[in-house]
């Protein structure tokens, strides 16, 4: 069992989400940035739907109950377990916490999202398969507050080891066109570099810069949307669609974003560039 | 049929109108059971389809899928919803329509609905079945605060609030249906194809 001391401005519960029930209108949900997930989940013997927690910018401090074997990756963070600071081998925090011991994760130094992963995984009630909180619909469990209780299940596998990515440098996303490029004047796009906005979360990260210009007005009849999906609404500033994202929308969507993980660990301001493929 | 790539795996089925999605709905659901198709998502929209999680070569059977004008509009059973016509917006509505609340009500519990897709949130399904002309417009501020259980119309659609929620549709009435329920095992009352009738209770 897991008390939380400290929770942070968004900790959530988040596993590889709920794919299958857009057709309901239910949102996909899941780690915005799931391979750091994933990497933690193995480190811990984990499979890799586990559920862990995505903490955002500030980190959080959790108490453990029972002993645990406990990984932290993506973004990176100071981590102490009871106030003695973890050391960090090839970029991921593999620790032991004894009974009652105490884990903070700091503010993060690279990178915005930090993901906690315990043997066992954190077995909140599944809800439509899947353990994550969704901002936007309030399915699943709530997002994590000061005095929340969290049940850890049975460690059952054998840990492993993998590579964590690096996060930071450059920014380039590789975006393929359509369905509905042909709503707007795409040549200022490529190779313009556009800025991350403040009011980015984990249903879109919200781009500042130029302006596209469109080349019809108005909304289109209501059509589904995928993770990655890089949105212009009427003011012309692209919203690229994460995990949190609505299943139908009515802003034309120009082009596809091929991997959306970095976004989960860019700050607001740090600069993106996009890149055609096909 | 016009098909639009989305992104790496996902295709994009565009349709004249709203039976023709039906029609499309309806062939690659039953495709998918029958395990022809691989996809993770199937997305019925307006006036398209969209396929999300494809494998490569999948536009290529698409083509040859076509199904038959209203092939697979088999009907199915109508889910009626018990809806007591008391809301905010009635006499809005019937002002737009330039008719009576009773007329109102009548066209209302008269029309014979379809779930043309969802969205906007879990369960929350757009009815179509009313003549174009009336489609009525939005509130021009949307409420920050709609009910849960709300019967609403903008547009040409219909639709029913499963949760309380902000919204700008004009409401005609409420219902004590359970709409979305994740413990049930269709969550959704309203699924995409289903025929609804509004009951005056």
């Amino acid at each position: 069992m897991i008390t939380v001391l400290r929770a942070g401005p968004l900790t959530t519960v988040q596993d590889l989400g709920r794919p299958g029930w857009a057709h309901l209108g239910v949102p996909r949900s899941g780690a915005l940035d799931a391979p750091a997930l994933g990497l933690a989940n193995r480190f811990v013997g984990n499979p890799d739907d586990a559920a862990g927690l995505e903490t955002t910018l500030l980190g959080c401090t959790l108490r453990f109950a029972a002993p645990a074997l406990v990984a932290v990756t993506g973004a990176l963070a100071a981590i102490d377990v009871d106030q003695r600071p973890v050391e960090r081998p090839g970029g991921c925090q593999l620790f032991e916490v004894p009974a009652g011991g105490v884990v903070d994760i700091g503010p993060a130094i690279r990178g915005v999202r930090s993901y906690l992963a315990v043997a066992g995984g954190i077995v909140v009630e599944p809800v439509l398969g899947s353990r994550s909180t969704d901002t936007l619909s309030g399915l699943g469990p709530d997002r994590l507050t000061d005095g929340a209780v969290l049940p850890v299940g049975t460690a059952t596998g054998a840990p492993a080891v993998g590579e964590p990515a690096r996060i930071g440098g450059e920014f380039v996303l590789g975006l393929r066109r359509g369905p509905r490029d042909d709503w707007c004047d795409l040549t200022g796009l490529f190779g313009t570099p556009y800025t991350i906005g403040p009011l980015s979360n984990r249903i879109g990260t919200r781009l500042a810069g130029t302006a596209l210009t469109r080349a019809k007005a108005g909304e289109l009849p209501s059509e589904g949307v995928v993770l990655g999906a890089v949105q212009v609404p009427a003011d012309g500033r692209p919203i690229v669609f994460l995990a949190d994202h609505p299943t139908t929308g009515g802003y034309p969507v120009i082009g596809v974003v091929d991997d959306v993980t970095p976004l989960a660990q860019a700050r607001p301001g740090t600069t993106v560039r996009f890149r055609e493929l096909d | 049929m016009k098909i639009r790539r989305v992104g790496a795996s996902g295709l994009l089925i565009e349709c004249p109108d709203a039976d023709r999605v039906e029609d499309w709905r309806a062939e690659l659901w039953r495709r998918r059971e029958t395990g022809e198709l691989r996809v993770t998502e199937i997305v019925p929209g307006a006036l398209t389809v969209l396929l999300d999680g494809v494998a490569p070569g999948t536009e290529a059977l698409l083509t040859a899928w076509e199904p038959a004008p209203g092939e697979r509009r088999t009907g199915g059973p109508v889910v009626k919803i018990p809806t007591v016509f008391d809301g905010a917006d009635l006499d809005s509505v019937a002002a737009l329509w330039r008719v009576t609340p009773d007329e109102t009500v009548r066209r209302l519990t008269e029309t014979r609905l379809t779930v043309a897709f969802s969205g906007f949130a879990p369960g929350f399904a757009y009815l179509r079945g009313f003549p174009d002309d009336w489609a009525v417009p939005r509130l021009d501020a949307p409420r920050p605060r709609v009910p849960v259980g709300s019967v609403a119309l903008a547009g040409g659609w219909a639709g029913i609030y499963p949760t309380a929620s902000p919204g700008g549709w004009r409401l005609v009435g409420t219902t004590d249906q359970t709409l979305f329920d994740v413990r049930r095992e269709q969550p959704a009352l309203l699924t995409p194809g289903t025929r609804v009738r509004l009951v005056a209770k």
